[in-house]
């Protein structure tokens, strides 16, 4: 089988190593998210320092696409500033509902996932992370 | 014999090519199945030549229309056993049937201490109904277990029927497992008990014959789009006695004899459950569907439907990594099944770019992928327009997934 145009290489090593990974009892977490539709289940740990994220744990019960942005995301916003992950993060998730580009050198190994957006259904898969770490921040008075 | 390959002909979808330019295999039946010319040009036909409300007014068009939907009705009458349509209610679907028990009936004879039995297996339209009627009426929600195979524990069922119970919701076939249920002993050892029992038919009436008259059930819930037939229509089928003792559910027009200001009395059965201008084109698409279904036969249906449902879970079973997830040996053709470190959506996502229609997801059964101990499954789930071909053609595919991911992730 061809290499598909979704299933990139650097999505597939995300799967299989995805960084952040952690298990997170249902009690300990301070996010918990189900996509009632699929039943990926996503648990999230975070943590501030001096403003910048110093800690993100995911526990990801999902497809290999949620499961790979989950990990591009703990690369992406592990020790930045809170006042640019956000922005970041909703660009990034409009990004994937079909709004504007986010510039390339901006997104790193999550390029990959843009084309995820060609299979609308799964669009989902692929925001649910960035839902979760939202909601943390929020949390977190970030 | 039925011969799928010349059945296939009636259903225009299935001609279809998709994911560039290949054959359209579509295993979701469970889902919803696909439309027969038949039914496509009966939806038509009534847009274009009687189209008017029914149960009104008096000119010829609507005389055509309330004939037509009256006809459907007939129809289906007959399709399920029941002798008299003054038992047979349109609604949207399993879901509005369900919910239309739950209320009608439910808020009348439950109160606190009572208690209903369900299974560990309802899809969800026939348990969270039943949740919202327990946290109205205080009554007790009491679960058959599920065993490792998939089927249910009939001993703790038996154990559980007391004085309390007033009714028992099951499903005939569960749309995940594929088991069958042995509904009639489940019905005469609830009767014996005093309860009533509502079967949820979704899964069962396409497949098989059912005769509510032979099996005796009270209520029976299902969906015509699962059988042929258009979405948006479905029906419920209760005993007479049982609609006498039902209040209304949805209050509007249609479902009313007389109306001042401050009070109404109700129309006669069925229609006094038939609030507001019904779907009409549905009721004789639907008609249509079990006319077409019954041509066929629905006993070579479920024939032909064993047969390929063995087939399919034979092979199936031998593509390395999987584990199918129900092996009860009563059981129809929705086939779910696990693949070693592979997630349902990744399956379902690599078999479409093959042109494979299957669903992956927890199938409105959140609490059995539970008990199974998974979040998701992946299903294939079959209808007598289904082949060996297509079924060898999604063993191939999941093959293929397998070797992808095997070497992608090993």
């Amino acid at each position: 089988m061809q290499l598909d145009d979704l299933y990139q290489e650097i999505i597939l090593d995300h799967y299989k190593h995805p960084r952040g990974a952690a298990v997170i009892a249902d009690a300990s977490a301070m996010v918990d998210e189900e996509n009632p539709t699929c039943g990926d289940h996503i648990k999230l740990n975070a943590a501030l320092d001096g403003g910048r994220l110093a800690r993100v744990e995911i526990d990801c019960q999902g497809c290999a696409i949620c499961t790979a942005s989950a990990s591009m995301m703990v690369e992406r916003v592990l020790g930045r500033p809170v006042g640019e992950v956000r922005p970041f993060s909703r660009a990034f998730v409009e990004m994937m509902r079909g709004g504007p580009e986010v510039p390339e050198e901006e997104l790193g190994d999550l390029a990959a996932l843009r084309g995820v957006r060609q299979y609308p259904l799964r669009v989902k898969c692929a925001t649910m992370a960035w839902h979760a770490l939202d909601t943390a921040l929020r949390q977190l008075g970030a | 014999m039925l011969n799928p390959e010349h059945l296939r002909k009636d259903f225009p979808i299935l001609a279809q090519r998709v994911r560039d330019g290949k054959p359209l295999v579509y295993l979701d039946n469970a889902a919803t199945t696909q439309k027969p010319q038949v039914v496509i040009d009966a939806l038509d036909a009534y847009y274009r030549e009687i189209n008017a409300n029914v149960h009104r007014a008096i000119h010829r068009l609507a005389e055509l229309a309330t004939e037509a939907y009256e006809e459907g009705r007939r129809k289906i009458v007959r399709f399920i056993g029941a002798q008299d349509e003054r038992t047979l209610i349109f609604t949207r679907g399993t879901t509005e049937s369900i919910n239309l028990v739950a209320h009608a009936w439910g808020n009348r004879h439950l109160k606190t201490g009572d208690a209903v039995i369900l299974s560990e297996m309802e899809h969800h339209s026939n348990l969270v109904p039943w949740q919202l009627l327990a946290a109205r009426t205080g009554a007790e929600l009491r679960f058959i277990p599920v065993t490792e195979r998939g089927t249910l524990d009939l001993d703790a069922y038996h154990g559980m029927l007391d004085a309390r119970v007033k009714l028992v919701a099951v499903t005939h076939m569960s749309n995940v497992l594929g088991t069958v249920n042995p509904v009639r002993e489940i019905i005469d050892a609830a009767h014996r008990a005093g309860a009533r029992v509502l079967l949820d038919g979704a899964q069962s009436v396409p497949h098989m014959p059912v005769d509510v008259q032979a099996l005796g059930c009270d209520f029976l819930a299902f969906s015509g789009h699962k059988m042929c037939g258009p979405t948006g229509i479905g029906a419920l089928y209760a005993r007479e006695d049982r609609l006498a003792e039902m209040d209304p559910f949805l209050g509007g027009g249609e479902m009313i004899s007389k109306v001042t200001l401050e009070r109404s009395t109700w129309a006669d059965l069925p229609h006094k459950f038939e609030a507001g201008t019904p779907d009409i084109s549905g009721a004789i698409g639907l008609g249509v569907a079990v006319e077409y279904l019954s041509a066929i036969g629905m006993e070579s249906i479920h024939r032909y439907e064993q047969e390929l449902t063995r087939y399919a879970v034979e092979t199936l079973s031998r593509v390395p990594g999987l584990t199918v997830h129900g092996l009860a040996p009563e059981r129809g053709g929705a086939i779910s099944f696990a693949m070693d470190g592979i997630h349902p959506h990744d399956v379902a996502h690599f078999v479409d770019r093959d042109g494979i229609a299957i669903r992956a997801g927890h199938m409105c059964a959140q609490p059995l992928m539970r008990k199974r101990g998974v979040t998701a499954l992946s299903r294939a789930s079959l209808y007598f327009y289904n082949t060996r071909a297509e079924v060898d053609a999604l063993a191939t595919s999941l093959a293929r997934v397998q070797e992808f991911f095997a070497r992608a992730t090993g």
